[in-house]
């Protein structure tokens, strides 16, 4: 299947090498961005019909940097199985739909990931009431797996390596794991981080479940688009890096304004007030300025979707900035 | 036999006449029968009133025990108190049933799809009624139905485009379904014809498409649809995401409704050809006026029976990332304000989906009574 979508990929990309993305975006006037058909915090449409979440963020960041205007986006569902055909065949922009950076992703499918949005990894979630505080403690575990998936192999892989055994209980769906775990008939679900605390949140009493502390794989999650234009790799890149920058330099949507008098020569440049690293990008000069101000900087997105203060209850933890203990890290805007 | 008349006419003794007769004849015959009916009596006994407490009496609706209006999950009775006794939380389907029926089609040009639902309803009059008044010229607004409300839905002649992103929903469910139905029927007629053909290339054409489209799963095609069209066309025409699921889910059904048909088509006795063709019909107007009203009248359960198959199955598009009724449901169970009220979801969707498909499974019992299929054709 891996083999044939690549082929699908090279062939579409083959019929597809026509004029530069970022001029069809401005030509169109709206960006297209692929999304999921719905995950808790990180794409899910409002009571209203408008999409909301920390991936959404991203594509409304990159509309924000193109036409100064975050709502110029139209979103198109895709699934785990359909989003990179959608992305090969031109039928959207950019994707942004927690999609875990991998070699032949990258490589063999003809894609480009330009960064990283949230680090990702594999975990376990139990019930409190067991009284494990680290995952080598769950000798003879019934684990609820997702079957056909990475997380099946990496599961296998922590036991063996941890001389421990375990019973797997397959499912195939979330909501299937989450009723399987709350009616008592695994022990274990485990899956991405991200994934558990959506899990957890939706039991009736949280607290009586908890996520253990262990993350046995790497599972970078980051927006992408089609492999070989760069320069449209580029704006995606840096609408991201954006984001992060202005965390780092304590921009946000309710000081971007004062921060034009600042006087930190990176945030004057960061807002364009001085150099002109938006024309580089064939943007307006302002294009982070926009991006802040619209949609906010990396952490007002991660506070509003996933942050401790929702239903998600997610802790910065690897996502934390460089300078706080974590690994986000964006190159400097110069 | 008038004197006959001093004699008292006997009624047939109690048991075997009335309610009670009734019950002991078709609940309580012998032992076993006896058992299962006290058996299934006490299911249900156990299931209704716990399904209706459940989803009506301890239900919220707008608002929860308290009073309040319900704006988010946590205001749900069953979260916001979960020592006490409480059913379903239905305000997650009334905030979001304009999502449920229309998807993201934007709000002001939402009367657009509510007079589509009408036109259907009226494009559907003829077919339902048989002695409606001015059926003849219903009937063509029948078949012109698919055009208008094409030009209604997604726009075009002095109506704003709306792309197809944009809708969703049961919306979407309808469109699949009904546009696929109609489509395919037709197109199957054509498909059983050709594959009884005499001339071999069109018989092993039809053929070949049938046992294809059969042998591949309906999600097989709907990926060629997603995934492969695109390849085919020429460079730049960028076919609409639902258009291509709509001509993957139209082959399919095409596909099972020619040998559906091609069953009925089998059940005509030899005599009515020879018959047709004695008089000097054509091929054409001996299949249009002897043998196909006469095939399809006996098909019309399976072709019922392949519709609602068709009409349930369009849930498979959410693979495909379109978002139909049970999509719009998921994408609601996705948002942080909504999580964990599955069971709410699925129970509406279920329900809907029952409402369309019983009322084809009913209208296929009145078309049958109508023209009463059962009968034997040859006595007919």
């Amino acid at each position: 299947m891996k083999k044939l979508l690549s082929i699908f990929a090279v062939l579409a990309f083959a019929f597809s090498a026509n004029a530069g993305t970022l001029d069809d975006v401005k030509n169109r006037g709206f960006l297209k961005c692929g999304v999921t058909t719905g995950l808790i915090g990180f794409a899910a449409p409002d009571d209203a019909g408008n999409w909301a979440g920390f991936d959404v963020d991203v594509c409304r960041a990159v509309a924000a940097a193109i036409f100064g205007d975050s709502s110029k986006v139209e979103f198109t569902t895709t699934t785990g199985k359909s989003r990179f055909p959608t992305l090969a065949s031109g039928e959207i922009d950019m994707l942004a739909r927690n999609t875990t950076w991998t070699l032949s992703r990258d490589v063999n499918l003809g894609f480009e990931f330009v960064g990283v949005n949230y680090y990702d990894g594999q975990g376990f979630m139990i019930p409190s009431a067991l009284g494990v505080d680290d995952a080598t403690g769950l000798d003879g575990a019934t684990v609820c797996i997702q079957t056909g998936t990475t997380t099946e192999l990496n599961l296998a892989d922590f036991f063996r390596a941890n001389g421990i055994g375990y019973e797997a209980l397959p499912i195939e769906t979330n909501d299937e794991a989450r009723e399987n775990l709350f009616a008592g008939r695994c022990d274990v679900y485990t899956t991405d981080a991200s994934g558990l605390s959506a899990t957890r949140a939706q039991a009736d009493d949280p607290d009586k479940w908890v996520v253990l502390p262990n993350i046995i794989s790497k599972e970078p999650l980051g927006p992408l688009v089609r492999h070989g234009d760069h320069q449209w790799g580029d704006v995606v890149r840096w609408s991201l890096n954006t984001m992060i920058i202005a965390e780092e330099l304590g921009v946000s949507s309710s000081n971007v304004d004062e921060s034009k008098g600042s006087n930190i020569p990176e945030v004057l440049r960061l807002l364009g007030v001085e150099g002109g690293y938006g024309e580089m990008l064939e943007l307006s000069n302002d294009f982070a300025y926009n991006i802040i101000k619209q949609v906010g900087n990396y952490s007002e997105s991660f506070d509003r979707n996933i942050g401790p203060d929702t239903p998600l209850g997610i802790g910065r933890n690897l996502n934390a900035l460089w300078t706080d203990g974590g690994i986000l890290y964006a190159p400097p805007f110069r | 036999m008038e004197n006959n008349s001093n004699f008292e006419i006997r009624k047939p003794p109690v048991a075997t006449t009335g309610i009670l007769g009734w019950c002991r004849q078709h609940l309580f015959s012998n032992w076993v029968n006896s058992f299962i009916t006290l058996l299934v009596i006490y299911f249900l006994y156990q299931l209704i009133p716990w399904f209706l407490d459940w989803s009506v009496f301890s239900a919220d609706f707008w608002t929860n025990y308290k009073g309040e209006l319900i704006v988010d999950r946590t205001f749900c009775s069953r979260v916001a108190d979960p020592e006490g006794d409480h059913g379903a939380c239905w305000a997650i389907i009334i905030v979001r049933f304009y999502q449920f029926m229309y998807g993201f089609y934007p709000s002001e040009q939402v009367w657009r799809v509510n007079l589509t639902y009408f036109l259907l309803v009226v494009a559907l009059l003829p077919l339902l009624i048989e002695k409606i008044p001015g059926r003849k010229h219903l009937i063509k607004f029948t078949i012109a139905f698919p055009i208008v409300a094409f030009i209604l839905l997604y726009g075009g002649f002095g109506f704003q485009i709306i792309p197809t992103n944009k809708w969703g929903g049961l919306l979407v469910t309808l469109v699949l379904g009904v546009f696929g139905i109609a489509i395919a029927f037709p197109l199957g007629i054509l498909l059983a014809l050709g594959r009884r053909s005499q001339l071999p290339v069109i018989s092993m054409f039809c053929t070949l498409f049938i046992e294809f489209i059969r042998g591949v799963p309906l999600i097989t095609l709907l990926f060629f649809g997603m995934v492969m069209l695109p390849l085919f066309l020429p460079e730049g025409l960028n076919l609409d995401g639902l258009v291509r699921v709509l001509v993957a889910v139209t082959l399919f059904q095409a596909a099972y409704m020619a040998e559906v048909i091609r069953g009925g088509l089998q059940a005509i006795p030899r005599g009515q050809y020879e018959a047709a063709q004695s008089v000097g019909l054509s091929y054409w107007q001996m299949n249009r006026k002897i043998i196909l009203p006469q095939a399809i009248r006996i098909s019309i359960p399976s072709i019922v029976n392949t519709s609602i198959g068709l009409f349930k199955d369009t849930t498979l598009v959410i693979i495909i990332g379109l978002l139909d009724l049970l999509g719009i449901g998921r994408g609601a169970l996705a948002d942080a304000t909504w999580m964990g009220l599955s069971n709410e979801v699925y129970v509406f969707v279920a329900l809907v989906f029952f409402i369309f498909t019983f009322s084809m499974s009913r209208y296929s019992l009145y078309l049958e009574k109508k023209l009463k299929t059962g009968i034997n054709m040859g006595a007919d």
